[in-house]
């Protein structure tokens, strides 16, 4: 069992968890995810490790209200304990000094990209981060970002924070500008990894996108993570979860993200119904 | 003089009474109900009890047979029981998936005239016999030796290991992967082939013997090896993580939604209860037309699963024909009981889609046998212009798996064959690296519960030896897999 120690509601939808484990936190590093399963009917879904304290031994989390587990998921508060919880999974990010970069996170995406951002700056790099979301509320850890970042640029689609656009734009306009961007990071939703790809390809800038494909043991055993990149299938839990953007088949990862799309809808109504709650 | 005796001895076995087929295809349930007591009695009693009993030298831990079944014979069930557990551990789970027919019952002297004793039926029925009538004993604990050994990977392979090295007096800390302990025998064996209640009580039994059990414990990556044998104070490790990753087809479409490797169907289903979803959280694809690919235990496993989460049609496609498939006959039989369609000699060529991500068909080719490959077997050579196309919704790949190189790559001095296996003496589970054992699937590649199990058992007696005389010998690894 795994307490929550912290919980804060970052906006309507999006919760930030800090759960007490001390040997994940111990051997967590940027890029790392880890697995959950709240309880004994529950289902094992991976989420991004978005900081971690040795010295507390907690993991940091934030997870966005989706479907049933998240759901759930957000109904649980601080001293509240989670019943599995397994990490550090995936490779970590590779950080060296590689001179000037670009991080952009999109949505829930945000928070993994801060302790990569954080190693990248503590390594010697020169980072600038773009952050993006629908709107205003669905922002957070600007702070945070800023503290990691030598320039922080904000995003959204509806203009109610920062500028009125999606992460491309302003991400063209510093690849155009800037031709020694030795490194693009990019997490977020499937699509906007996608084209951000597209953008930085335009500038043969090298990028790592962070795969959330669906997976169940997460250790390699079952293959239901696989992606496609540079034509070959590979294990998003054991190979990645990051991989070359520019190899990345995002159109198959988008449709395999979509596989149980009615079972989550099933699942989702029962929960309503249970919980009362709409 | 045994064959003289063998004729005054029924020559069927008696037969464990079943569910009927078309109703357990619909159902999770165990398929064979067990011996009454009285029925194992009259099985027991056609054991010839021979001067010199070869049916113990196929037992890969070699089980008194003779031994326990007089004591059947002799009503002394319980005794049975523990006669067993003197060399396996959990003969609950043996009785019900070990490959007895090319074990012990291979060798059983009946099988010259008539049908061999049911070794594997009678060991089932003494220890859920004593499991029923909580009889279950705790033996005492032994004087403490103030070792530690670390055993990962709580398969059958670590489960026997841990529970004979705790048997010595040594500390042993049990390390899981998953959430839940048993390997295979959790996410790998349906329900209706191995009860998880089963599981659980084998697998409470080496907890109360004193094994400190830990799940959500990934090896590699919470603590390396090194680590565990330096800073968390452990004098042996012993690695029994299992068989790794699935392997895919390799053929076109293969990513396409629907098509799971059996590790994936079966640890949805088994593990993860996906067949009482929405109770449980997991999903799972409920196909109409299922094609599971393979002919082992895993595939039969897989196409059962497929039927009783209500497919109309499950074809299972092998390349070779029914007598090379390396499934247990049982298996085999159900199989056949419950309607799989077999479509022997077929091999797939490319999965087809829907145009919207999902898998709509799969092309599959005729085969022929030619000359005999290096498995012995006679190898599958495709007839020209045979292909054909099949409509499935669910595609399932069971053709085995490579090792896992989560906990491998992190291990500085242990050697790995070209596969990725681990490099060990078979004898002892030594490998290259001092304080290191490792035995099961993760040397071997893919094989049964009760191999697994005997290596287990081999290098709990190793690891005693090492303790005491610090001795380490790296003259017998041999790389195989």
């Amino acid at each position: 069992m795994f307490k929550i120690l912290r919980k804060e509601e970052l906006s309507d939808l999006v919760i930030l968890f800090e759960i007490e484990t001390r040997d994940i936190a111990r051997k967590a590093r940027a890029g790392n995810f880890f697995v959950l399963r709240i309880n004994e009917q529950g289902e094992r879904i991976p989420l991004t490790i978005a900081d971690f304290d040795r010295d507390r031994g907690t993991i940091t989390t934030v997870f966005q209200k989706m479907g049933k587990t998240t759901h759930h998921l957000g109904t649980l508060n601080e001293g509240d304990y989670i019943m599995d919880v397994i990490g550090p999974l995936g490779m970590h990010s590779h950080i060296e000094n590689f001179g000037k970069v670009i991080c952009v996170g999109g949505g829930v995406g945000i928070a993994p990209t801060f302790p990569i951002a954080r190693a990248l700056k503590e390594a010697g790099n020169t980072v600038i981060s773009i952050t993006g979301a629908r709107t205003r509320e669905l922002i957070f850890w600007e702070d945070k970002m800023r503290s990691v970042s030598d320039e922080l640029i904000i995003v959204t689609d509806d203009g109610s924070y920062g500028q009125k656009a999606v992460v491309t734009t302003p991400l063209d306009v510093i690849l155009r500008e800037n031709k020694d961007i030795r490194l693009v990071y990019a997490i977020g939703p499937a699509i906007m990894m996608k084209f951000v790809c597209v953008t930085t390809e335009k500038y043969n800038a090298k990028t790592v996108v962070s795969l959330n494909s669906i997976m169940v043991d997460a250790t390699g055993m079952c293959g239901a993570c696989r992606v496609e990149v540079g034509g070959e299938t590979r294990f998003a839990c054991v190979d990645g979860p990051e991989f070359d953007g520019h190899k990345v088949d995002f159109n198959l990862l988008m449709s395999r993200q979509r596989m149980y799309t009615e079972e989550e809808k099933v699942a989702m109504e029962l929960y309503r119904e249970k919980s009362g709650n709409n | 003089m045994e064959d003289k005796r063998a004729e005054k001895k029924p020559k069927n076995r008696v037969r464990m009474r079943e569910q009927e087929p078309l109703a357990r295809a619909k159902n999770f349930m165990e398929v064979p109900y067990g011996y009454t007591p009285e029925e194992a009695k009259k099985e027991a009693s056609r054991c010839l009890s021979c001067l010199k009993p070869s049916c113990r030298s196929g037992c890969p831990v070699s089980v008194d047979i003779p031994s326990f079944i007089k004591l059947i014979n002799e009503g002394r069930f319980i005794e049975a029981a523990w006669k067993i557990k003197e060399d396996n551990a959990m003969p609950a789970v043996c009785g019900r998936v070990c490959p007895q027919e090319i074990q012990c019952e291979s060798l059983c002297i009946l099988g010259k005239k008539g049908e061999t004793v049911a070794i594997g039926n009678l060991e089932r029925f003494v220890a859920d016999y004593e499991r029923d009538n909580s009889a279950v004993e705790i033996p005492e604990k032994p004087k403490p030796t103030g070792r530690k050994v670390a055993v990962i990977g709580s398969g059958p392979g670590g489960l026997s290991c841990a529970a004979d090295l705790i048997k010595s007096g040594h500390e042993v800390t049990l390390f899981e992967a998953l959430h839940k302990a048993g390997g295979v025998l959790v996410y790998g064996i349906p329900e209706f082939r191995l009860p998880k209640e089963i599981v659980e009580k084998e697998v409470d039994y080496i907890r109360r013997l004193g094994v400190d059990l830990v799940a959500n414990a990934l090896i590699g990556k919470l603590f390396t090896i090194d680590e565990l044998l330096t800073e968390r104070g452990y004098d042996a490790c012993f690695i029994a993580t299992g068989a790794g990753l699935p392997d895919f087809l390799g053929i076109p479409g293969e990513n396409l939604n629907g098509i799971y490797s059996a590790n994936e169907f079966l640890t949805r289903a088994n593990l993860m209860k996906a067949y009482l979803f929405p109770e449980y959280d997991t999903p799972i694809k409920r196909g109409r037309k299922v094609a599971v690919f393979g002919g082992g235990n895993v595939a039969m496993d897989a196409a059962r699963v497929a039927l009783r989460l209500g497919a109309e049609k499950v074809y299972l496609i092998y390349r070779r024909s029914e007598s090379e498939m390396p499934a247990r006959k049982a298996e085999i039989h159900h199989a056949h009981e419950e309607g799989i369609d077999f479509m022997l000699l077929r091999n797939p060529l490319r999965f087809i889609d829907d145009g919207k991500g999902n898998i709509a068909a799969v092309e599959c080719i005729k085969m022929e046998l030619g000359e005999p490959d290096e498995s012995g077997r006679r190898k599958p050579i495709p007839v020209k212009g045979s292909e054909f196309s099949l409509e499935i919704d669910v595609a399932i790949p069971a053709i085995g798996t490579r090792p896992n190189p989560l906990l491998t790559r992190n291990v500085p001095g242990l050697l790995l064959n070209k596969k990725g296996y681990i490099i060990a003496d078979y004898e002892t589970g030594m490998t290259s690296k001092q304080g290191v054992f490792a035995g099961g699937d993760i040397i071997t590649g893919s094989a049964t519960v009760i191999l697994a199990m005997g290596a287990g058992r081999r290098a709990a007696k190793a690891i005693n030896d090492y303790l005491k005389w610090k001795y380490w010998d790296t003259t017998k690894l041999q790389g195989s897999g």
